[in-house]
């Protein structure tokens, strides 16, 4: 560890003004860098929804699951752990685990001592960077060796990183004490069923105390697993995170049953990911033609859900060596031979100092958009629209239609914006030339938006949108995004009630399927 | 008989090398393989072969005909 880690303490890092920061980013990412906006039924002040006081004020400002904090704090994921104690219809072994990660990614595989190196040379470059997650490729805690050094070495060097780990859970109660004595902030599993029988169809087999396990009986060990890890966890208040893959026919009406049991026991946040399968990833299920569900079926399910407890819709499904804001990836500038070279200067100062900054940034757009929520008090109506929004964080709109790689998805209605999701899309237009094929799949990930809200747009893909009948809105360029969506959605009723124009439901939308792999 | 692992197929994920009841197992070039003199088919200890039985990817971990059959030394 020592020789490998070699941190020079040198020449003081300059602060670089948050905007600054933001720009390089944009420039690195070709301008894809926008961040999630928070959970989703925390759309509201009171965001403490049924949560027990004591874990709302661990969640309340966690970088990852604060519905405000996550545009300002980065994570990254190490790629320590690659074997895995199972089986997924969704997975092929020979890419990441596809339960944290898009399926059909390989990283790069680290030891724990170049998984150090690593965040300390993230921590130095990205100041916000305060979350570190083992995540894959394999299953964490089906390498425990790996993952707890990590831990404790991370642990060691950078104690003010908070660590996280995402897992199967078959393995989960036989670690569950190493976890709370390494300080783990927060444990996500991710949990599909809780019936054998469609666990039969999910899982092919186990490998559990040298055996291997096939069918119900293996579906039946891991379900038993996996909550009996949970409850161990949330009775050490460690917080919890369920991720449930959404497998039309085989596990969507079935979830809202795994929703029930996981909040039973205590898990704060419920995540609802899309299947993503296609036959050139090899898996069973690409193979077999099972497919993913519509952008109108996955709300449906997260909203048949909501009412139980917080659904998380920023999850981007990202991969297990990921770096940045969510939504973001740098790992192309932290490859293992870059990072060797780097002159690593891990400043807990600085960072702290850094990190005030971000935080009052925050502050002051959390109290600008709570002036905004209140516009649409004194009318009554039963429309809810979509809208897209191009940014690139912040809570603002500020993205260029053409550079947006994606959407965040508001749900409009006289009770407010609620951010419902997002929508990946492949780059409209490259370097400023608008690309023509692009454009029509740009509009079937929006197609169930009545509006897209853009920093700016071009004449051509302006005519299609309306076309298509999405109204490009670009008069809030650089305001923040809820009030200005409430403001348009104020003018939109306006419109509808004098008769100029006619309110008509949009058609569903596709979720973009293919690995996220950052050109 | 010992087994082996087809080298084209495997991963690396590495799951198998702690499994082996015999220390068998371990990396080279970028895959891992079976010391044949040391695997025991895992005679002994489990019931199945703990490399088959973890491994991901079917018909990677097999039985290596050109190996003599492993005989408990007396
Ligand atoms: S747990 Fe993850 S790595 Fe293991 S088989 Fe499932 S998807 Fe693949
Ligand atoms: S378990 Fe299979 S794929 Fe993984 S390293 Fe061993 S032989 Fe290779
Ligand atoms: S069969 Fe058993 S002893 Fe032989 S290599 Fe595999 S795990 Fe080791």
């Amino acid at each position: 560890m020592r020789q490998a880690i070699d941190v020079s303490i040198g020449g003081v890092q300059e602060m670089k003004p948050l905007d600054k920061v933001m720009q390089k980013m944009a420039e690195h990412k070709g301008c894809g860098m926008s961040a999630g906006s928070g959970k989703a039924s925390c759309g509201s002040a009171a965001g403490q929804g049924d949560l027990a006081p004591e874990v709302w004020e661990k969640v309340k400002n966690h970088p990852c699951y604060s519905e405000e904090a996550h545009h300002h704090y980065a994570r990254m994921h190490v790629a320590v752990a690659p074997s895995c104690n199972m089986q997924c219809n969704y997975c092929n072994r020979k890419y990441d685990c596809a339960n944290e990660s898009r399926p059909g990614v390989v990283s790069e595989k680290l030891t724990p001592q170049q998984a150090v190196r690593k965040v300390l040379a993230v921590a130095s470059a990205i100041p916000q960077m305060t979350v570190l997650g083992i995540a894959g490729p394999g299953d964490p805690l089906a390498n425990p060796e790996k993952t707890f050094k990590t831990f404790e070495l991370i642990s060691k060097v950078a104690p003010d990183i908070k660590l996280c780990l995402s897992t199967n859970g078959l393995a989960l109660p036989d670690h569950v004490d190493t976890i709370k004595n390494l300080n783990v902030d927060h444990v996500t599993i991710t949990i599909n069923m809780i019936d054998p029988e469609v666990g039969a169809e999910i899982y092919p087999w186990i490998f559990y105390k040298h055996r291997r396990i096939k069918g119900r009986e293996a579906a039946k060990i891991l379900a038993e697993r996996q909550l009996q890890g949970l409850d161990m966890l949330t009775e050490r208040g460690i917080l919890c995170k369920v991720n449930s893959v959404m497998i039309p026919g085989i596990n969507d009406r079935h979830l809202v049953d795994v929703n029930k049991a996981v909040k039973s026991r205590g898990a704060f946040l419920h995540n609802i990911m899309p299947l993503i399968s296609s036959p050139e990833h090899g898996t069973v299920f690409g193979l077999t033609g099972q497919r993913g569900p519509s952008a109108q079926e996955l709300k449906g399910l997260q909203d048949s859900c909501e009412g139980q407890m917080n659904m998380m819709r920023h999850c981007r499904q990202c991969r297990a060596d990921a770096v940045g804001l969510l939504g973001e990836d740098r790992s192309a500038e932290f490859t293992t031979e870059k990072i060797m070279e780097m002159d690593v200067n891990y400043d807990a100062d600085t960072r702290k100092a850094y990190q005030q900054m971000v935080e009052q940034e925050r502050r002051s757009k959390v109290a600008a958009r709570q002036g905004g929520l209140s516009q649409v008090t004194g009318e009554t109506s039963d429309i809810r629209v979509l809208v897209a929004v191009a940014t690139q964080g912040l809570g603002r709109i500020n993205e260029h239609f053409g550079h947006a790689r994606e959407f965040q998805v508001y749900e409009l209605s006289t009770g407010g914006a609620k951010f419902v999701g997002h929508r990946r899309v492949d780059l409209y237009c490259r370097g400023g030339y608008g690309e023509k094929d692009s454009l029509p799949t740009v509009i079937r990930a929006i197609n169930d938006c009545h509006a897209v809200f853009v920093a700016k747009i071009g004449g051509c893909p302006r005519g299609e949108l309306i076309q298509a009948g999405i109204e490009p809105v670009d008069r809030y360029a650089h305001e923040f995004i809820e009030q200005s969506a409430i403001a348009w959605f104020k003018g939109y009723l306006d419109r509808v009630k004098r008769a100029e124009i006619r309110h008509t439901a949009r058609g569903d939308a596709d979720i973009r399927q293919g690995a996220y792999v950052v050109a | 008989m010992a087994y082996k692992i087809v080298k084209s197929q495997c991963t690396a994920c590495a799951a198998c090398e702690p499994e082996c009841p015999n220390n068998a197992i371990r990396e080279k070039d970028g895959t891992f393989i079976i010391k044949p003199e040391k695997c025991t088919e895992c005679i002994g200890y489990f019931d199945d072969p703990q490399c088959v039985a973890v491994c991901p990817v079917e018909n990677t971990c097999i039985i290596d005909a050109a190996c003599p059959r492993y005989q408990a030394t007396a």
